[in-house]
């Protein structure tokens, strides 16, 4: 088996970058583990997907069947679902399994689209027994949106992310009390937009700067005993509340999914230039796998752009330019991408270290000097740069508060 | 006359802008910081009568999957929706089901509920 594009991950950005591949006349294969693209799509029935990439407010599951629908009608796309990645060999063969066995796929160029995973709960090292009824908040989602399974009947979230928040308001309409949603840090990590639509639509009390002490119960939880943090995340006596749920959904953040391909660069995602090219020039990646993005749309488009460099890549046309460090400076938490390709255009997003009222952007190896207002560490900042012509082997980026 | 001024989020898209509504507690006077049309329809909605669109699912006989994902076409006032979604509980359709399919018409003044995706026959 050959294929000049081979894809892996199906979701929003493998969609994408298999679609955009196939305009730029590749053959090419996407695979994907699950029995039905779309990945996380299918189980975010809630809208606000689409508005920048459809021109169009829509549900998770309505974005993918828009991607899909498109993938389906081009004849040099082909989908191999139920179908896992073994191993990527250097010498461009992909070692994958299906119903059909073990299968070798050799390749001319790779994208890598494979998302990000839940953080576990048990990754917090907080005390207490191992109980059931604790789940993450995209396993309650699936149970919830696509199984017809219910969870429990009383719950506490942990964690305000997106995720967490959503699942918050999906539980109480389904019937599933919730008692409040707890996060750890000082303020909400998930968009004021949830935090309006999921909590205060339904008067679900946040719980800002607190943490869980201890999970008690026999075989299922029924008791959450939590208690107040200082900035540290020391536990401050004197002020714990104790939840007496049957469930804990966690909501505590996602982790870039870069196994089995360890052999890139990475640290949490896989480092990546502005053209989307992994450490290895014939290796791509976008989505999720590299950052985490707040909307699926920077992740459609992010992957259209890597299918598109990849299909330059098979056909030879795509030149390896030097590539610049982006560094993140002061008050920067999240900087994408890693390396710059001078001679291409950037689309730079980052994450403030914590909320401003205001804020200026400065790149100073590149003159840019932006002001931003109302900055949140959920809300990532956007900034685009055009390709430029300037010796450097380094760029930093620092964000100063403005008082 | 008092004037009241406070800032609500626009909950139409992601990019949540953060509007600032005077009011003399009873009209609007005037608004400011929606970067869209949609912002001022929203600001009208939310001081007089909130609305929210319902997005959940239904149950499927003979499909691949058990449920089916559902929306309303257009905003329905928020204090009617804890109610409606007691009834969209005990819809039941057969599969196939075509994404944009009605799923059930006027749950509410007109508003019609539709699938967000399809789901095939099982077996199939």
């Amino acid at each position: 088996m050959s294929s000049n594009v081979v894809v892996i991950g199906g979701g929003a950005a493998g969609l994408a970058a298999a679609l955009k591949a196939s305009e730029e006349k590749c053959d090419v294969t996407l695979i994907e583990r699950d029995s039905d693209v779309g990945g996380v799509l299918n189980q975010c029935i809630h809208n606000g997907f689409g508005l920048d990439y459809f021109k169009k407010n829509l549900t998770g599951p309505e974005f993918k069947e828009k991607l899909k629908e498109k993938v389906l009608s081009k004849s040099n796309i082909k989908i191999k679902s139920g179908a896992f990645v073994h191993s990527v060999e250097k010498d461009k063969n992909i070692v994958f399994i299906d119903r059909n066995g073990v299968n070798n796929l050799k390749c001319d160029s790779l994208v890598i689209t494979t998302g990000a995973k839940e953080r576990p709960f048990t990754s917090l090292g907080i005390s207490g027994k191992r109980l059931s009824g604790i789940y993450s908040a995209g396993l309650a989602q699936k149970f919830i949106n696509m199984m017809n399974l219910r969870p429990g009947n009383s719950a506490l979230i942990v964690g305000s992310g997106d995720i967490g928040l959503i699942m918050a308001r999906r539980l109480t309409l389904e019937g599933v009390k919730v008692e409040g949603v707890i996060e750890i840090m000082p303020y909400p990590g998930g968009l004021q937009r949830n935090i309006k639509l999921c909590l205060e639509d339904f008067s679900i009390p946040l719980y800002l700067s607190r943490a869980v002490k201890y999970v008690d119960g026999d075989r299922r939880v029924n008791k959450i005993i939590t208690t107040k943090v200082d900035d540290k995340f020391n536990h401050i006596g004197g002020d714990d509340i104790t939840f007496n749920v049957d469930t804990l959904v966690s909501s505590v953040g996602l982790v870039p999914n870069v196994k089995p391909f360890e052999f890139l660069e990475h640290s949490a995602g896989f480092s990546t230039t502005n053209k989307n090219r992994t450490s290895e020039n014939w290796i791509f990646s976008a989505g999720n796998s590299t950052v985490v993005f707040d909307l699926v749309d920077y992740v459609a488009q992010e992957g259209e752009k890597a299918g598109y460099m990849a299909a330059l890549q098979a056909k030879n046309d795509l030149s390896p330019a030097g590539k610049i460090k982006l560094l993140p400076g002061k008050n920067i938490g999240i900087l994408y991408p890693s390396y710059i390709e001078k001679d291409y255009e950037s689309k730079i997003y980052l994450r403030a270290r914590q909320p401003m009222e205001k804020g200026v952007l400065l790149i100073p190896e590149l003159g840019i000097e932006k002001e931003f207002e109302d900055i949140k560490p959920s809300e990532m900042i956007k900034i685009k740069v055009p390709a430029f012509d300037k010796n450097t082997d380094r760029i930093e980026v620092n964000l100063n508060e403005l008082k | 006359m008092s004037l009241n001024e406070e800032k609500i989020t626009c909950l139409n898209c992601p990019a949540g802008c953060r509007i600032t509504v005077i009011s003399d507690g009873e009209k609007i006077i005037s608004f400011k910081g929606n970067n869209c049309p949609k912002g001022e329809k929203f600001v009208n909605d939310e001081m007089i009568n909130p609305k929210r669109y319902i997005l959940t699912s239904v149950y499927v006989n003979n499909g691949t999957m058990p449920l089916v994902s559902v929306k309303s076409t257009d905003t329905i006032p928020k204090d009617k929706i804890i109610s409606l979604m007691e009834e969209i509980k005990k819809i039941k359709i057969n599969a196939p089901v075509k994404v944009g399919d009605i799923i059930k018409e006027n749950i509410y003044e007109n508003i019609n509920l539709v699938a967000t995706r399809s789901i095939g026959l099982k077996g199939e």
